[in-house]
């Protein structure tokens, strides 16, 4: 290999980095970039030894089938990839189009998502395709294009964040999920600016703030309101942009006064005189921005939740200003692209819809196919797993970029549902808890081994550039999609090549929201990323939007006024205590990549449960106990981890692990009525000591 | 507010239901906890609008009377409506002290003198404000604390007559109580508890107020804040069960297909008298009229005090007095107006109080909210560690 300029593997920051040639038998050596703005320079640990991952023996070398006898055993690329395409034309055949799904990833490139979408609607003929960034952003994606007519994660650069006055940063906890980000946060401060955190743990970055805020889980919608009552109450309602680029205030004054302080507090348990602060800080200086991430996000009002935070935003007039907005901090590496560009159930590349006339014309015209030969919008991530294997669900599911068995809601009942599919094929560089249960197994090239874009939080569009060749045996995953359409009957149309994709791609979205048709890859070549809408060659591209004008047809804003409401699962006497979930800073999603490297796993091994010292008063547990913790859908066990920094009325666990310490056996499927987010941030528990081993519950 | 409340979670619950208000008063409904709030000017009285979903609006159409077997109501016009379901959310009415010298020979109230209840209230209250010199509040539980302190806030100097031991006994014992008397007066406000006001003075116009120990306070303008009493006429006159108020059982129900929530209901002896329960009680009956939890049940609820006057604050909940077996934790600090107070039994919460320094008032009231114990360390309900780490640190 020679020393290659890319992108991290992980996360929606997509640091800047440097791969260049290790020593002999070593993988290769990585730096951070200095030119790139996002990082400058900083990686974290997962990023810094991402590259071990590259070694043959941390990963899958050869397809898998499954054999009579139920083990999966080594096979061919043709007899994996046959048995795949049987099984889809078989589902099809007996079942109709729909029964063959496709399950897609929010770390895939922009080129493997949007194949992915045309494989489903054009190769298959099916409406089943939806994927796991549903469980990511979704909520923020549809309160965004309620609110502003488009959703684009962050509308301004990162870089603009130390230059705003304030940013309260909501249910996101970047000092562990995104550390390079912190920088941002730190120099905020530096220059006079403040920083409130939101979040029912005093986090690491709670500790980096001027105020934090610990509201109950599934109330930070309460919160936003009571915020934005006080707004209204001590004056800060900017009347001349809220009179000349937004509608429907009257509505969200009404709300706000339907939540006052006080009641307020009692939602939330956030004291007034921190809610009155939080306001006064927000209003000190000219600009502010309001980040969210997925704590109010994963919440079955999360869309409602996001739409509050952002009306505090626009009562304020701090949108749609140099230095001012709202953003949401996306967790996955494309995130942002993944959902742009036709993996989303109702989605067609470019961010336009399934259901539109002109759209489906649209897409069907580059695709070469009749429009009323697309499906029509498909279900939601979750709904399409708990229907998998049942009448009018899906049969057989291509896995891509997602491991469902760990990441899911309800993680038992989705793992049983996908045991009752005719066929799972998944497709992945490492064998995941969900390939585990699959039919074929197809082992494909990751990160540094093959060329693609992706988009990160800021809508910057970026060229990862592959590094070196993939193990023999190892194939992209567009490979597979080129070769199982062709087995399918279409062999032009889903090439194999990740550039010629992206030139499809940005026709398909010339003229869309999510424009990429300015964009190429020898562009991206020589520049730090292009922000999207970039409809033209000559186009610099766009990093702030809706400084002019809102995405709506009529060019403003529009407040949401949503009102509180408890979250699906209240705490009772048989399980009376909140549980919420989330990160930790050596551990990536499912962890089925970071728990396979060793130093990771050294400093992180494996799952707990932190609770209070109060709560584990009343349970006689000391530090390092074993707990077995009991919702309504499962069991998980881990050793309780006591802190003083989260609420006694709540325990957390790092969903990264499968087995025994699972937090997602125990989450919630309850979605949001718009988003169809479910609400992984809580759900509730009963929290004991586990019995001494022998002894264990049938 | 439960009404508005009502109209706007079966709204959002998709209820498959036409819903009217109907509202004798000619403002659509109002946040009426912020009242006070609208005397000092911080919000304007349109300001106080409360969402209510797709409900039809019926203001200024007071109903007069029902006929609860033929499903039908009266208004005050002469109109008359038909329902399916009936919710009666009626609110209360200020009480009227037994005070000599109260309505002027046409049997209206006295000029100068007032209740704060309403927006109308609150209208001729601050009309009259802005010309008259001095104020008594007769009454010196939350109503007249936070008319006061308004009053106070609007300039004038005010003098608070309240009948019961300590201000607020309701919720405070009588050291909390006297950490807010400290913060009134500090605002302009002096206090004269364990005194009856007995009479008015004054010919037309209200001039004075007399108390029952022979002494005359000066006042061209007088509050009464002596507590509400559900409004429970049209319930009654309809035949529906009333005791303190209208009797509902555990599915907030009078009667067959009727109703009743918020400060007019009863549950099982209790008048909460509060909006935190009253919005509970509207959410809940939201669940069962629309479907979506059509077997939901009211038990009851804890209650919490909380008032915001401007700087004086403060939070109450449980006894507040304390029983003799009880154990009572208390921090009172003078010099800085703040008085915190647990009462517990072993570990159990009985009561507290927050005076001046609210930090801990969200942890304090979900620990009573949710009935937890107080935990090895209860002083950490009462002491809140530092809240700006960074800023320290600066």
């Amino acid at each position: 290999m020679t020393t290659t300029d890319t992108h991290c593997p992980y996360c929606a920051l997509q640091c800047g980095m440097r791969l260049a040639p290790g020593a002999a038998g070593e993988p290769p050596d990585i730096t951070g970039r200095e030119e790139f703005p996002v990082n400058r320079g900083a990686l974290c640990g997962k990023g810094q030894s991402a590259a071990a991952l590259l070694a043959p023996a941390a990963r899958l070398t050869e397809p898998l089938v499954r054999d009579a006898s139920g083990e999966l055993r080594p096979a061919t690329w043709s007899e994996a990839l046959d048995r795949t395409a049987e099984a889809m034309r078989r589902a099809a055949e007996v079942y109709g189009p729909d029964a063959a799904g496709v399950f897609g990833g929010g770390g895939l490139t922009n080129e493997k998502a949007y194949l992915l979408g045309k494989f489903a609607r054009v190769a298959l003929g099916s409406s089943a395709i939806d994927y796991n960034g549903r469980f990511c952003m979704s909520s923020a994606a549809a309160a965004s294009r309620a609110a502003f007519g488009l959703d684009r994660g962050l509308p301004f650069p990162l870089a603009d964040i130390p230059h705003t006055g304030c940013v309260i940063l909501v249910g996101s906890n970047p000092a562990e999920t995104m550390p390079p980000a912190v920088r941002h946060l730190r120099e905020l401060r530096e220059n006079g600016g403040t920083l409130i955190v939101v979040d029912p743990r005093r986090t690491r970055t709670a500790e980096l703030a001027d105020l934090h805020l610990q509201p109950l889980p599934g109330t930070d919608l309460a919160l936003a309101l009571g915020l934005l009552h006080l707004v209204v109450a001590d004056g800060h309602v900017d009347e001349e942009f809220v009179a000349a680029r937004t509608t429907g205030f009257d509505a969200a004054r009404a709300t706000a006064m339907a939540h006052w302080p006080e009641r307020v507090e009692a939602l939330t348990g956030v004291p007034v005189p921190a809610q009155r602060e939080a306001v006064r800080l927000f209003t000190a200086r000219p600009t502010g921005m309001v980040l969210t991430a997925r704590g109010p996000e994963q919440q079955s009002k999360g869309t409602a939740t996001v739409g509050a935070w952002i009306d505090l935003c626009l009562a304020t007039g701090r949108a749609g200003r140099p230095y001012s907005g709202y953003g949401c901090l996306t967790g996955q590496g494309n995130g942002q692209g993944g959902r742009e560009h036709g993996q989303k159930a109702d989605q067609l590349p470019g961010y336009r819809s399934l259901e539109d006339p002109a759209d489906r014309a649209a897409v069907a015209a580059v695709w070469g196919v009749d429009p009323g030969h697309l499906p029509r919008s498909g279900t939601s991530a979750y709904e399409l797993l708990d229907r998998a294997g049942r009448p009018g669900g899906v049969r057989t599911l291509l896995v891509m970029g997602s491991n469902p068995v760990v990441s899911a809601p309800d993680a038992g009942h989705v793992t049983r549902r996908l045991q009752a599919l005719d066929h799972l094929v998944v497709c992945d560089f490492v064998l995941s808890e969900t390939a585990l249960l699959a039919d074929v197994v197809l082992p494909v090239a990751q990160w540094a081994e093959e060329t693609g874009t992706l988009t990160n939080l800021e809508g910057r569009v970026l060229l990862r550039r592959a590094a070196l060749a993939p193990p023999p045996g190892v194939r992209t995953d567009l490979h597979v999609l080129h070769a199982l359409a062709a087995r399918l009957g279409h062999p032009r149309g889903f090439p194999e090549d990740a550039e010629e994709v992206f030139a499809e791609l940005g026709r398909a979205t010339a003229g869309a929201p999510a424009d990429y048709a300015g964009i190429s890859y020898d562009r991206l070549t020589g520049e730090p990323g292009i922000h999207w809408p970039c409809p033209a060659p000559g186009h610099p591209g766009t990093p702030r939007l809706f400084l002019d004008r809102f995405a709506h047809p009529d060019g403003r804003a529009r407040f949401a006024a949503p009102t509180h409401r408890p979250s699906a699962e209240e705490p009772d006497s048989a399980y009376p205590t909140r549980l919420t979930t989330g990160r930790t800073v050596h551990h990536y999603q499912s962890g089925a990549q970071t728990r396979r490297v060793a130093a990771l796993t050294a400093a992180d091994p494996g799952p707990y449960v932190e609770l209070h010292p109060d709560l584990a008063d009343t349970l006689g547990a000391d530090d390092g106990d074993l707990l077995l913790v009991t919702s309504r859908r499962g069991t998980a066990t881990a050793p309780a981890r006591l802190s003083k920094a989260i609420r006694p009325d709540t325990v957390f666990m790092p969903f990264h692990w499968p087995g025994a310490g699972r937090a997602n056996s125990l989450t919630h499927a309850a979605l949001d009525p718009v988003s169809r987010m479910p609400e992984f941030k809580v759900c509730a528990v009963r929290v004991e000591k586990a019995p001494p081993a022998g002894e264990a519950r049938p | 507010m439960a009404a508005a409340r009502l109209a706007q979670q079966l709204d959002a619950l998709g209820a498959d239901a036409e819903v009217t208000l109907y509202g004798g008063e000619p403002e659509a409904p109002y946040n009426r906890a912020l009242i006070a709030d609208v005397l000092t000017g911080r919000h304007r009285p349109a300001d106080l609008a409360l969402p209510v979903g797709a409900a039809r609006l019926r203001t200024g159409s007071e109903v007069v009377a029902l006929d609860t077997a033929g499903r039908t109501l009266a208004l005050a016009d002469g109109d008359r409506a038909r329902y399916d379901d009936l919710v009666l959310a009626t609110g209360a009415n200020p009480v009227l002290p037994p005070l000599r010298g109260l309505f002027a020979a046409d049997g209206s109230w006295r000029t100068g003198l007032h209740a704060l209840r309403s927006l109308a209230d609150c209208a001729r209250l601050a009309a009259d404000a802005a010309t008259a010199h001095r104020a008594v509040v007769i009454g010196g539980g939350v109503l007249g604390v936070s008319a006061a302190r308004a009053l106070a806030a609007l300039g004038l100097p005010v003098e608070i007559v309240h009948q019961g031991p300590h201000l607020l006994e309701r919720h405070l014992d009588e050291g909390a109580a006297h950490a807010v008397r400290q913060a009134l007066a500090g605002l302009g406000v002096e206090t004269y508890p364990a005194n009856r006001a007995r009479a008015l003075d004054g010919e037309d116009r209200v001039a004075g107020v007399f108390l029952a120990t022979g002494h005359r306070l000066d006042a061209d303008l007088v509050v009464l804040a002596c507590g509400v009493r559900p409004r429970t006429g049209l319930a009654h006159s309809a035949g529906l069960p009333v005791g303190r108020g209208i009797q509902v059982d555990d599915t907030l129900a009078c009667a067959p297909g009727t109703y009743a929530i918020g400060d007019c209901a009863e549950h099982r002896g209790v008048v909460h008298g509060l909006a935190a329960p009253a919005w509970d009680q509207a959410d809940l009956l939201a669940r069962r009229l629309s479907g979506a939890d059509p077997d939901a049940r009211w038990t009851g609820t804890r209650t919490l005090a909380r008032l915001t006057a401007g700087p004086l604050e403060y939070a109450a909940f449980g006894v507040g007095e304390a029983p003799a077996d009880a154990d009572v934790l208390c921090l009172g600090d003078a010099t800085r107006g703040t008085y915190r107070r647990l009462v517990l039994r072993g570990d159990r919460l009985l009561g507290g109080a927050l005076v001046g320094d609210l930090a801990t008032a969200g942890t304090l009231s979900r620990a009573w909210l949710e009935g937890r114990p107080a935990g090895p360390d209860p002083l950490s309900l009462l002491v809140a560690p530092p809240a700006h780490p960074a800023r320290t640190a600066r």
